[in-house]
């Protein structure tokens, strides 16, 4: 009996201090509510948290998947049955009620789409149970040029919704501009890419043919060997696809750029290359090193007319390879260089180094931008940390020309 | 004693590692002679690189060791660890080499493409490498203690310093020289001693009766270090100096009835010539690195093969500082060259150790005695040739071993920095890989100086069992099963690699030492493998909707061979 007593006793304590643990438990929650502040504020936030997860789908641009991962989140914002985004031929998605309406929402959007302005259009609907009867329709607008609609049905007239409708569609807007932004940002990178291998032929294919007409009498052999480099570099350099090649290639690709303008300076200029094995398979963006082998040339040749020296390693580093390419000659004021990797260097000083920088940090991070040591007369010493693995960059191999 | 000869090539050994660490490449070029194709390592180059990282003390001294006291049925060990590669040839080998992954967390992200499954892999890398480098840094000490009679902490310490010093300076980036090195002087310090050693036997008229039931050859002298229990087959007349059976003795001829007895620690017993030789009834503090499947305390050795095969077999591709090499290869065909390469060339190794290991049966069965089994292939040219040639032989044996730790250390130093290096430490550049160095062998380091008595024995066998669990369902599915999704990874790795470590830990910790439970607890491959497949499989066909995106690409390109690359314009002949 008083086993079966202490027994009930020792259970009532357990249910008294869950539900103390409880109560306090729950208590502490109500008071982190409060503290997230009022209703209207915590209104503000939930908007602002739902924009937040629409931005990224669009961010991608306008098609019918990014509309549909974005309107879901949208919908929830204005409160509809249902809401729609078209482009300018086709609607992209539906989200909701009344799928039934899909296919007159390009004749509902219509006016809108000519002329830009929002409005509340009626919708005629006999099928039981659908309550659309109205829909308001807003432009999305993009640099004064209109690229779709965004229509949100309803039941009843309501110029709340329409503003509503007005402001959401504002919003997607200018989440399409930011992408057309992200766009034009990777175009003007290849179009630099594209520049970069323009860059290449002028002055460099003059002085090589020069170099090699030089030797056509007097070493035929050697002659020939050049002209093949030459085939060969610039079969290279004027690849037209893939953004990544394999440290092999590339390193070959220099090989043969200094074979040909060790043709023009002959003695005076005078080229180490130490390269591990090890990081030969390794992938970097297409033409990254080169501009500054090229850059190196000319700085030393700058420096020292009679005697350069440039030095290439390319290292083990383990989970990198390290690539450095050294030279002797003039070398760049530090405050200079800051400018020319800013971009600002003009035109006198091309836009290899810039550029290389700007496509490691793109593709690796900021960590892995171009580190140079250089100072004037002092010579300048190129560093470029190479990561063995990152995801997404992968050798893109040239189909195999005719052998 | 040969001590001195062999601290000379020890010492010559480490030196050398350094040296072609440092100048392998220092050899510079000018741009004439220059031409980066013909540079690319080549599958034979690679392959003795990656079989003299893969050949550890296990291998090198463990083996004989365990043939000496188990026999015949320890040669599972060594196909076992030559086999693996067949697997990896066949199912592994060329796909992860065309995924672009340097290290198995990167392999993870790029096939399942999720930050999670890299984090997942990056702590199986970590605990596979520390598990495999304890026993090289303990095995270190051992050596050094035979052959040196230093204190046991002092040879892992040194093994930690010279690995640690070569990545500090630098001298790693040549590493793929320094292996295939380390490879050819394993081969050779086995080699030239092992023919010596075969002409004396030779000599000696070939006995080989005694290797079933071994005898000792000559009156010998048993050196009794740690308390053991021993089985006397037969009555025989020995002289004890030191405590037998609970009684002080000091050099008093004594006749030993047949049964068991027990020796005290630094106990001196000496056996007369042709009395045979006595087994030891507990296998405590046994053979340093593998308790042979049929010895495990004399319970299921059927079970604990199969444990042994399948850990073996399926673990290789798992081990961290395997699959970094195959990243050195220009392709896939290349790097399943490499691998059928890598068979050869294990195959010609694992040849000896067995041979040593009879030869041991023989010639030095009092070893089996004394628990100092792995002392077996280093002892040997002392007892059979003697004298000065002996000495060398043995101190050539002596190096061989010691570039064994080393080759094998570093490139488990150097993989586990890598993985720290990426996905631990939150430092850039080369100064964080040098810190990450430092941590990825200081922390064994740390634990064999505080836990030295722990028996790692199994290490290298559960750090194979935990590969063979963990990584091996998640490179052969993610190769081969386009269905894998990274939840399902995620799933099977961590319950069949953490159940495998949990095993290993128990073990170690030696909560089980008997039985069934035991058994299962040493060997778990043949439970914890199958058990990660099924759990990858269900939870991923349970997630049908996060098959990562791009899979299909993904597999595409693991599978297609590369183009290949014309090297010359058309026509064009490189003089």
């Amino acid at each position: 009996m008083i086993e079966a007593l202490a027994l009930l006793l020792g259970a009532l304590c357990c249910v008294a201090a869950g539900a103390a643990l409880q109560w306090t438990l729950s208590r502490r929650r109500t008071r982190d509510e409060r503290d997230l502040g009022t209703p209207v504020e915590r209104a503000t936030f939930h908007t602002l948290h739902t924009a937040a997860l629409a931005a990224p789908p669009l961010r991608a641009g306008l098609t019918e998947d990014t509309a549909r991962k974005a309107v879901r989140r949208l919908r929830s914002l204005l409160g509809t049955p249902a809401l729609c985004l078209t482009d300018l031929d086709t609607a992209l998605t539906w989200d909701g009620a009344g799928d039934h309406h899909r296919a007159e929402a390009m004749v509902l959007v219509a006016d809108v789409l000519a002329d830009g302005r929002p409005r509340v259009v009626g919708v005629a609907c006999t099928v039981p149970g659908c309550d659309l009867r109205w829909a308001a329709v807003a432009p999305l607008e993009v640099d004064g040029r209109v690229l779709g609609a965004l229509a949100a049905f309803g039941p009843d007239e309501s110029p709340a919704l329409l503003r509503a409708t007005g402001e959401v569609a504002r919003w997607v807007a200018v989440q399409l501009e930011l992408a057309e932004l992200d766009r034009s940002r990777s175009r003007l990178i290849e179009a630099e890419i594209r520049t970069l291998r323009a860059q290449i032929s002028p002055h460099f294919i003059f002085n090589s043919l020069a170099a090699i007409a030089s030797f056509v009498r007097t070493d035929p052999d050697r002659a020939r060997e050049l002209l093949l480099e030459f085939a060969d570099f610039t079969r290279y350099s004027f690849r037209r696809h893939g953004d990544f090649t394999s440290l092999a290639d590339e390193l070959r690709s220099i090989d043969q750029y200094l074979a040909l303008v060790r043709a023009r300076f002959g003695d005076r200029l005078r080229v180490t290359l130490r390269v591990a094995p090890e990081v030969l398979p390794v992938a970097l963006p297409f033409l990254c090193l080169q501009p500054l082998v090229e850059n190196a040339v000319k700085h030393g040749i700058e420096g020292h007319p009679d005697a350069s020296r440039i030095v290439i390693t390319a290292d083990d580093g383990g989970s990198e390879a390290v690539v450095v390419i050294e030279d002797d000659g003039v070398g760049v004021e530090p405050e200079r260089l800051r400018e020319i990797l800013a971009g600002r260097g003009g035109p006198s000083h091309g836009i290899g180094l810039s550029n290389v920088d700007e496509r490691m940090r793109q593709v690796y991070g900021d960590d892995h931008g171009l580190m140079i040591e250089t100072g004037v007369g002092a010579g300048m010493k190129i560093t470029v940390r190479i990561p063995k693995y990152h995801p997404g960059v992968q050798v893109t191999a040239p189909p195999g020309p005719a052998a | 004693m040969s001590g001195s000869y062999a601290l000379v090539a020890v010492a010559v050994v480490s030196a050398a590692t350094v040296l072609i660490g440092a100048l392998g490449l220092r050899v510079s070029r000018t741009t004439s002679d220059f031409y980066v194709a013909s540079r690319m390592v080549n599958p034979r180059l690679n392959g003795a690189a990656i079989s003299g990282e893969y050949l550890s003390a296990a291998s090198f001294l463990g083996i004989a060791g365990l043939v000496l006291t188990q026999g015949r049925e320890v040669l599972w060990y060594p196909v076992g660890y030559t086999a693996g590669y067949l697997v990896m040839l066949l199912f592994v080998a060329a796909p992860l080499r065309r995924s672009g992954a340097y290290t198995l967390p990167d392999f993870a992200e790029a096939r399942l493409e999720s930050r999670q499954v890299r984090r997942v892999a990056s702590a199986f890398a970590l605990g596979i490498g520390w598990l495999y480098l304890l026993p090289q840094l303990q095995g270190a000490g051992l050596t050094l203690q035979t052959v040196t009679g230093a204190p046991r902490w002092v040879g892992g310490v040194l093994v930690a310093v010279v690995v640690t010093a070569n990545v500090m300076a630098g001298g790693m980036r040549s590493i793929t020289f320094v292996q295939a090195f380390q490879y050819w002087l394993k081969l050779t310090a086995l080699l030239v001693p092992l023919i010596f050693l075969l002409l004396a036997w030779h000599a000696d008229g070939s006995p080989t009766g005694q290797v079933q039931h071994p005898v000792f050859q000559k009156t010998t002298v048993v050196q009794v270090d740690q308390a053991v229990r021993i089985r006397v087959p037969d009555p025989v007349q020995v002289t004890v100096d030191g405590t037998l059976d609970g009684q002080a003795y000091e050099q008093v001829p004594l006749a030993l009835t047949a049964g068991v007895h027990t020796v005290a620690g630094h106990t001196d017993l000496t056996f007369p010539a042709h009395a045979q030789v006595p087994s030891r009834v507990d296998g405590a503090a046994g053979s340093p690195w593998g308790r042979p499947p049929s010895a495990d305390h004399g319970s299921h050795p059927l079970y604990a093969v199969y444990g042994l095969i399948l850990a073996t077999f399926l673990g290789a591709m798992g081990l961290p500082h395997v699959v970094v090499r195959f990243y050195t290869s220009p392709n896939g065909r290349a790097a399943r060259r490499t691998t059928l390469v890598v068979l050869g060339l294990l195959g010609v190794f694992y040849l000896m150790p067995p041979i040593y290991g009879a030869l041991a049966r023989v010639y030095a069965p009092d070893l089996a005695l004394t628990g100092n089994t792995d002392a077996a292939v280093l002892v040997l040219p002392e007892r059979l040739l003697g004298g000065t040639g002996g000495a060398l032989l043995g101190a050539l044996l002596a190096g061989g071993a010691f570039a064994a730790f080393l080759a094998t250390s570093s490139g488990l130093a150097v993989s586990l920095a890598g993985v720290l290096h990426q996905d631990v430490l939150p430092s850039v550049g080369i100064k964080g890989f040098q810190r990450a160095t430092v941590l990825a062998v200081a922390a064994p380091t740390v634990f064999t100086l505080v836990a030295s008595d722990l028996p790692v024995a199994d290490a290298v066998g559960l750090a194979f069992a935990v590969a063979a669990s963990s990584f091996c369902p998640m490179l052969v599915l993610g190769i081969w099963w386009r269905r894998l999704t990274p939840p399902g990874a995620i799933a099977g790795a961590v319950t069949g690699g953490g159940a495998a470590l949990v095993a290993a830990g128990l073990t170690m910790a030696d909560w089980f030492p008997v039985g069934w439970p035991h058994a299962l607890l040493a060997w778990p491959a043949v439970w914890s493998v199958p058990l990660g497949f099924l759990v990858m499989i269900t939870v991923s066909l349970a997630t049908p909707g996060s098959v990562p995106p791009r899979t299909d690409a993904t597999l595409a390109r693991l599978h297609l061979p590369e183009p290949t690359r014309p090297t010359r314009s058309p026509g064009g002949v490189r003089r």
